[in-house]
């Protein structure tokens, strides 16, 4: 019986998963340029040890986002303040960043919690010294939440987003998430459409199959994802919503069901069929199945990809004999060839601004990241890593993930849009592949 | 006790049962195997003569017609993958023979189905190689096709780059994966 116990206790141990992240991120380029900014440790006023740290998660957020870089505690200030009538700007004098962020946690009742934060323009106070003007002349920002203990990260996030969105004008993309996939061939059922918060944490399996699974797409309200699934020994493109864990089957036709994309207004899905012989791009209707084709050619069509005025598409083709990127019009179904430098230019895609694209570039053999500016046709190879593929841009236009190769296994990897800041997302267990981030959540 | 008895006999049974299933099956393979090689049965290809000039006989096993072609089959089934140059989707010149042997048994057999399955290295992006992969899948299934095998007997699927048959990522590892596979 006791050993029943034990073994039942230990069961539960392996069950309860711990809260750690799925994918780590080491940096690898980019630290040097990253602005300074003080995160100052948030004040815990309860009693026992605290909850969960936020300002280590909102640390983590600002360094990923390859724009800043929190100073180690020793270089701060002052320590233990949690608000702005703590700050002296007197002890700030010989810190060099441009920003404060100091909070406190403080029990609210059963599991709840009351955070605060203020924000303050450290570059400013500097220049005011202790002078007369009242400290809110340099607060930049100030809000008070109650949030239970399974909101911390999500708060965190949220905090990030504030901080990124004030310092830099750009809004924050710390409360998305990514969907992936997980290969690992030593397990029957080895393919694995999983997933996580943007920095890996609160990894969640969606689909588990024996057959391969494919290209992930969200839908632009984040509650649904699009995919290609093999389970029936041939490709099916399936729509699911993450929440209701309900789904629905889209495409079945003979040959490829492919490149799920979908429309910005959510209705439906362009995608690559080759039901007609070659493979060709179509707009199906999600919730009727009506279909539209598309494309025309012998050539291969494939890599949908929406503009973000839903008016036309992004696509790969084969018609000038190497792939290279395509725009076609919906409305006139006219094709125009937009990438020429590099031998190969494919799986493209569209910056939220719609001003540049991110695609894959293969020059001297070697598969990279690419941006290309749309109007002036300028094009930067933006990695410098293995086998780049499937990129995916986070919401705010700023990074983007994509699948690389590192130590003989498929890797996750970011890099910024202007190619400054690299990091590798370092996993467990086989292979990460296909990355897609969600829009805003 | 009783039960116990069995039980022990049964631990030294069942080995020697297997043994001699073993040796017997053993044989059945070697005279099997010297028939089709050597031709006729052959009289005192044991070491015979030393046994006191005793001489045993024994006879050519007859493959039935279904046996024949159950082995012609598992040829087949074991000859099944044609490889292919990067991002090419042309059958070298090198498979003609087997593809023949392939659609000479398929014409033969036209209630027989064969899904072919086309596949990629990793280079390129995963839905560019969907699409390499259908059309080695359909290059493969055009040259039966002209062999005289029914579009009906055929199917293909295209696994592009997700399902490689060698996992190092070197460059001799992914000239396996390039592959397309006849599925029976």
């Amino acid at each position: 019986m006791k050993a029943f116990v034990k073994g039942l206790m230990l069961l539960c141990v392996l069950m309860v998963k711990p809260s750690f992240a799925a994918l780590d991120i080491v940096i690898t380029e980019g630290v040097d340029a990253a602005r300074p900014i003080a995160v100052v440790p948030f004040v815990w006023q309860g009693n026992g040890p605290a909850p969960s740290s936020i300002s280590e998660v909102v640390a983590g957020d600002l360094t990923r986002s390859g724009t800043f870089k929190p100073l180690d505690e020793t270089g701060l200030g002052q320590r233990a303040i949690g608000q702005l009538a703590d700050f002296n700007a007197d002890l700030w004098r010989n810190v060099s960043a441009e920003a404060v962020l100091m909070g406190s946690v403080k029990p609210y009742g059963a599991n709840q919690y009351l955070v605060s934060f203020d924000l303050v323009d450290l570059v400013k106070a500097q220049m005011q010294g202790a002078g007369p003007q009242p400290k809110s002349e340099y607060l930049l920002d100030s809000r008070q939440t109650v949030i239970s203990a399974e909101q911390f990260r999500q708060y965190a996030h949220r905090i990030s987003d504030i901080v990124y969105e004030k310092l830099t004008g750009i809004k924050g993309a710390f409360l998305t998430r990514i969907a992936y996939v997980v290969v690992d061939h030593r397990q029957t059922n080895a393919y694995q459409l999983m997933i996580a918060d943007y920095d890996g944490y609160n990894e969640q399996m969606l689909l588990r199959s024996p057959e391969p699974l494919m290209s992930p797409s969200w839908s632009p309200d984040g509650r649904k994802l699009a995919y290609v699934s093999f389970e029936n020994k041939k490709a099916e493109i399936y729509v699911q919503d993450i929440y209701s864990r309900t789904r629905v089957k889209v495409t079945s036709f003979p040959g490829i069901n492919g490149s799920p994309s979908f429309s910005p207004d959510g209705t439906k899905l362009a995608v690559t069929l080759s039901k007609d012989g070659q493979p060709e791009i179509y707009v199906v209707d999600i919730a009727t199945g009506a279909l539209k084709r598309v494309t025309n050619h012998y050539a291969i069509d494939t890599e949908p990809s929406w503009f973000p005025d839903g008016k036309s598409l992004l696509f790969t083709s084969e018609r000038g004999g190497r792939p290279q990127i395509y725009q076609v019009d919906l409305a006139t179904n006219k094709v125009t060839r937009l990438t020429f430098e590099g031998e190969w230019n494919l799986g493209g895609t569209v910056t939220p601004d719609g001003r540049s694209l991110i695609f894959v570039n293969r020059t001297n053999g070697k598969f990279n990241i690419a941006r290309m500016d749309l109007k002036t046709r300028f094009m930067q190879v933006l990695t410098s890593t293995k086998l780049d593929e499937s990129p995916s841009v986070a919401p705010n236009g700023t990074m983007v993930i994509y699948g690389t190769t590192y130590g003989n296994k498929q890797v996750l990897a970011a890099v910024s849009v202007d190619g400054r800041f690299k990091a590798r997302l370092p996993s467990g267990e086989g292979d990460v592949k296909s990355p897609a981030w969600s829009p805003f959540l | 006790m009783e039960f116990n008895k069995i039980v022990k006999t049964l631990a030294v049974a069942i080995p020697l049962m297997t043994l001699a299933a073993c040796s017997s099956t053993s044989e059945t393979d070697t005279t099997a195997g010297d028939a089709t090689t050597g031709g006729a049965g052959q009289y005192g290809a044991n070491g015979m003569g030393a046994n006191g000039g005793v001489e045993m006989g024994g006879a050519t096993p007859m493959l039935s017609p279904e046996e024949q072609q159950r082995q012609k089959f598992q040829e087949l089934r074991q000859d099944n993958v044609i490889y292919f140059d990067f991002d090419r989707s042309e059958i070298r010149p090198d498979y003609a023979k087997m593809l023949e042997a392939h659609a000479d048994y398929l014409t033969n057999h036209p209630n027989v189905r064969v899904l072919i399955e086309g596949h990629t290295d990793e280079r390129g992006t995963p839905e560019y190689n969907i699409a390499l992969g259908e059309r080695r899948a359909k290059a493969v299934a055009k040259y039966m096709q002209g062999l005289g095998v029914l579009p009906s007997q055929m199917s293909i699927v295209s696994y592009g780059e997700e399902k490689p048959a060698d996992l190092t990522h070197s460059e001799e590892g992914e000239s396996k994966n390039r592959r397309a596979v006849l599925v029976y």
